[in-house]
Order: C-alpha cells, then structure tokens, then sequence
C-alpha cells in the first residue's frame, strides 16, 4: 500500500496542504478536481519531483518522503504522453530498463511482455511523432510499467484523446489494471471518468482534500456544496427545515415543502441529483414520498440524454432518456408530475 | 504593397550581398590562390580559425550549463541576468578590450593569477581567444536557453522516474534535443569570433599592428590596408570566402539535423 502523512507542498504561489491518503495494494485510486486544484502536483510530489515542505509518504514498509524520483519506484504517464521524440517506441520502452542497468537479455523478454498486455507489438520501430493519440498513450503506458513500479502516476492520461478512444482507453486501463494488479493513482477532471475507473475517490479543491470515499459515497452523500457540484449534482437548493411528518424532515424550499429522510434542522442546504427525478403524466402510484406538479421551462438535448428543467417552483433539472421524452411527448409549457424519494434529498 | 515590399527588400538584400561578392570577385583565382600560399596569410587563417574554434568550445563548456539553468529556473533578479549576459553584444567593441585588459591584464586580478600558472593574454593566443569568446558568447547562450526552453520539461521528469539521475536525464534528453539550438548558437559564436577586431586589437595587439604575429584575419586586412587597398583586396576577399563556407556549410548540418 502507499500511505501519504499529512502532505505539505509549496510552491510559492500554490499551497498543498493536509494531503492524508492511504491506498491499498491493487486498488485504482482516482484524484478528481479542477483546474488548478493541485492535482498534478500532488502526483509530482508523489513522484518526488516536487520537494515536501512536511509530511510523509510511505510503500509499505520503506519511507520514501526523502528519496530522489529515479529511487522511488514510482512510473507517471502524463496526459500528453511526453514520449522521447529523439527515441524509436522500443528505445522509449526500453529506456527505464537501461537507465536501471537490467541484463540485456531481460530488456529484450521484458519489452515482449508489456508490448504484448498493452498491445503495441506492431508499433516498436516507429517514431512517436508518428503515433495517434492512443497508441502515444499506450506506448507511454508501457513505458511506465515496464520498469514494474509499485504505484503507477497517471496524470489526466484521457483527456488529450477523442471520446471513442477515451472510452476504450478506460476499458484497456481497467484491463491492463486487472491483468497487473498495482496501484494506481490517476488524476482527472472529469467526474464520470473517476467514477468509471476507480474503486475510490479523492476530490481535491484548492491544494486540499474535500472528500474521500467510493462513487457512490460522492454521488448519494456528498459532503458539500462543492463536492456535490462537481459530481454533477445539478439540484443544489437552500431551504429551512419546519418540521417533522412520519419519520421525514420536513423543508420548505421556497414553493413547495419536500420530505427528506436525513435529520437536520434551521436553514439548510440540499443536493437532489437528476438521475433520481421521475416524469409523469399522471401522478405515480410508488413509495416515493415527493410528488408535484410541475412545468416543463427548458430543454437540452445532450447526446443520448436530454436535461429537462421543470419549474415547481423552484428549479429541477432531471435527466430523461430519448425514448421516455419522445414517449411522455415533452414540451416546453407541458404541466408533468415530478417524482422523487425522501431518501434522494441529501442535506449537508 | 506586395510590389513596394518586393522592392524595397531587393534593396536591402543588394545592399547585403553586393560588397563581399564585389569583393571576392575582384581578385583573380590565381591570385587568391598566390595569396593563401603566403605564410602570414595562412598562420593568420589558423590562427582565426583555431582561436574561434577554441573560444566557442569554451563557451560551449562554460555557456551551456548557464543557459540551462536560465531555461529551467525562475529566480529573482532572473530578467537583469539575461541582460547583462547580452551585454557583450552592445558595448564597441574597442571598449570590451579595454575591459577585458583591466581583468586579464598581468597587473589585473583575474591576469594575475592566469600569469601565475603560465596563461598570459598580451600578445597571445590565450588573448585572442578571450577576446572572441567575450564578444560572441551571447549568441551560444541564448541560442541554448532558448533549446532548453523548447525542450518539455516533463521528458525530464519521466525520466527521473524511469530511473535516471539528474545527470542522466540532462545528457539523455535535455541535451540531445536541445542541440540543434546548440549547435546553431555554437556557429554563430564561432562566425562572430572569426570577425572580430576591436577587442582583439586591444588585448592582443596592444594597438600595434606591427606588434605579435601572426595577425587574426581581420587585423592583418587592416594591416594590410594600410598599404593599399590593392594589397588588402585578396586577403579580404579569403576572409569573407573562409567564413562564408564555413558558415552555409555548418548552418546546412543544422538544417539537415532538424529535417532528420
């Protein structure tokens, strides 16, 4: 496992600070934040290519806080792949091994092998500059494994491809994540790519850590407001708690009173995601504790899924399938019934 | 306006190329032939050549690490740093010598010490080559600082990752993309040594044209004047030719090394 104490990184106009993580053996780790929240840095710090004002960082049993980057053990790939121009594929491939002095015989079985997991064989006498942006990818994460790291860096390795390929990519890193069972830590902006790949979640906001915990954990019980915006939490109300009625908190939030199965009390804030909304013509037989009419004021159509804002009032925006919008004949204008359960309010 | 563009940069490229061909052309082969056979005129070729190969191979020691950490660091008083290295470019070049004499001469602290282990600039090799290095050691730095700069930091942070040293990544990334720049700076540097006369007449020569021997190429065409542009005209018309192939021919490697 790889254990961060207490992290603290300055960088003179950016602050890492109170960075605790602890990262089982085997397990994909995501770092989710945006721009500018410190997360390739702290990847860097990891590395060992940023020095650490406090704290501590530990593989297993060896300390390694005070170790240069080449006696970590430690690969990164970065988004933009940093190939070695100057060098073939097989050079940069092999480049780790001869900087780490392996027997010429083994560099040769060792290449085989990781071209043969990530499925490059083809590319080992090409140039990088000739490479698609996946092959680049691949060809990096090779690389990077080659030398068999303890804990393997990726830092926003998706972001620079085409949707299609960022989507085999995540399928062909949770397949060579499977096949080599070491730790990764991988850093993104995109919160459906962490909550794609990763086991756990680290959302990092301005140098430090907001939030650790399974997607699902961020996705039903956020622990604020920021966390919740950017899990994509689209329903973010404040409302004043008046009261109790069968086992429910009762919240005004401003038209229309909801019941939420959490305890709070006083003026609150509350998360409802979009997934979690029901449409209807007519109102709907369930156990659903939430059930009002509404107006339908805004349509966006986003692909394979449309954003339907409804006006209680207040605002929800809700995420209905194509089918389902063609179905339920949705309009701007058009009166629906909007569903939710008291266990989808989450108050922070 | 592409019309008056044209024109007015065929002048500016007459105004260029007019001279030195008027130069070259104005000797007979025969006669450049007879004149590179007299023996000031080819110690002074060697002695040119060698001296502002010497020069640029200094530079290349001593410039290449500083401008690798100009490319590579911020720090405060970074920008004043960068403008004093360019200093050389600006000051006459009559007024770098002097400068360079009150350092290197034998009553000076930096002359001091060279004298004692035997390194005298006067009326020496030593203070041709230090005259051609102060002059044109700019160009390499900057040329290099500006290699280094276009060479992606994060190549040399995988590479500490892979298992290189600091070293190591320098001579096995940094260094080999960077060199073209290098290399490109490295010709300038050598060009400018090769045309220098104004520091070098002062350190080395003292002011007097019939003092040491052999004399750099410029300083002996200047001698040479003295007796008449007929006599000068061939020893000119080699200078130019020396430098002219060596600099297309060097320039062409660069260009190749970077089609390559």
């Amino acid at each position: 496992m790889i254990a961060i104490k207490n992290l603290k990184v300055n960088l003179g106009d950016f602050l890492l600070h109170n960075i605790s993580l602890n990262i089982e053996s085997g397990e994909y780790f995501i770092v989710v934040g945006p721009t500018g929240a410190g997360k390739t840095v702290l990847l860097e710090s990891i590395a060992g290519l940023y020095p650490v004002l406090e704290g501590e960082v530990w593989i297993g049993e060896k300390k390694i806080t005070g170790l240069s980057p080449e006696r970590r053990e430690i690969g990164i790939v970065y988004q933009d792949q940093a190939l070695f121009p100057h060098l073939s594929v097989e050079k940069n491939i092999a480049f780790g091994l001869k900087m780490r002095k392996c027997p010429k015989h083994e560099v040769r079985s060792k290449i085989d092998t990781i071209v043969g997991i990530v499925g490059i064989a083809h590319l080992l006498n090409r140039s990088p500059a000739t490479l698609s942006g996946g092959e680049k990818q691949k060809v990096a994460l090779a690389r990077a494994l080659v030398t068999e790291p303890k804990v393997l860096l990726l830092d926003e390795p998706l972001s620079a491809l085409d949707p299609e390929t960022r989507e085999r990519m995540q399928e062909e890193l949770r397949e060579i994540h499977r096949r080599i069972g070491l730790i990764v830590i991988h850093v993104t902006h995109d919160f459906e790519e962490a909550i794609a790949l990763g086991h756990r979640v680290a959302v990092l906001n301005d140098g430090c850590i907001a939030q650790i915990g399974t997607p699902e954990e961020f996705l039903r019980r956020p622990s604020s407001e920021f966390v919740a915006r950017f899990a994509l939490t689209r329903n973010i109300l404040s409302g004043r708690v008046v009261g109790a009625e069968n086992g429910c908190t009762l919240i005004d939030i401003g038209g229309i009173k909801v019941r939420a199965t959490m305890e709070a009390s006083g003026e609150v804030r509350l998360s409802l995601r979009p997934e979690d909304i029901l449409i209807s013509k007519e109102p709907l037989q369930s156990s659903a504790r939430n059930c009002f009419l509404g107006v339908v004021s805004d349509i966006v159509h986003r692909g394979s899924v449309i954003y339907v804002t409804l006006n209680l009032p207040p605002d929800f925006v809700c995420i209905v399938t194509r089918q389902a919008f063609d179905e339920l004949e949705l309009r701007k204008g058009l009166e629906v019934w909007v569903t939710f359960k008291a266990s989808a309010i989450h108050v922070f | 306006m592409s019309i008056v563009f044209i024109v007015l940069g065929a002048v500016m490229l007459l105004f260029i190329v007019a001279p030195p061909l008027k130069t070259v052309f104005s000797s007979s082969p025969g006669t450049l032939w007879n004149t590179l056979l007299e023996e000031d005129v080819y110690s002074s070729i060697l002695l040119t050549v060698s001296a502002a190969l010497t020069a640029t191979l200094i530079g290349l020691f001593l410039g290449v690490p500083l401008a690798y950490l100009l490319a590579r660091h911020q720090f405060r008083g970074k920008r004043f740093l960068e403008a004093i290295i360019d200093v050389p470019i600006v000051i006459p070049h009559s007024a770098a010598g002097v400068a360079l004499l009150f350092v290197f001469g034998s009553n000076f602290l930096f002359g001091k010490i060279l004298n004692g282990i035997g390194i005298g600039f006067f009326r020496s090799f030593s203070g041709v080559v230090i005259a051609m290095m102060f002059v044109s050691v700019p160009f390499l730095i900057d040329a290099a600082k500006e290699g280094f700069k276009a060479v992606d930091v994060r190549l040399e942070k995988v590479a500490r990752t892979l298992g290189a040293s600091a070293w190591s990544s320098f001579f096995r990334v940094s260094l080999p993309l960077a060199w073209r720049s290098i290399f490109s700076g490295s010709v300038l540097m050598w060009a400018r040594g090769l045309s220098e006369f104004g520091a070098i007449i002062i350190i080395a020569y003292s002011a007097s044209f019939l003092g040491w021997n052999p004399k750099v190429l410029p300083i002996l065409v200047a001698n040479r004047f003295d007796f008449g542009l007929e006599y000068a005209l061939p020893v000119a018309a080699i200078a130019i030719l020396i430098s002219l192939i060596a600099f297309v021919g060097l320039r062409a490697i660069a260009y190749r090394g970077e089609k390559a």
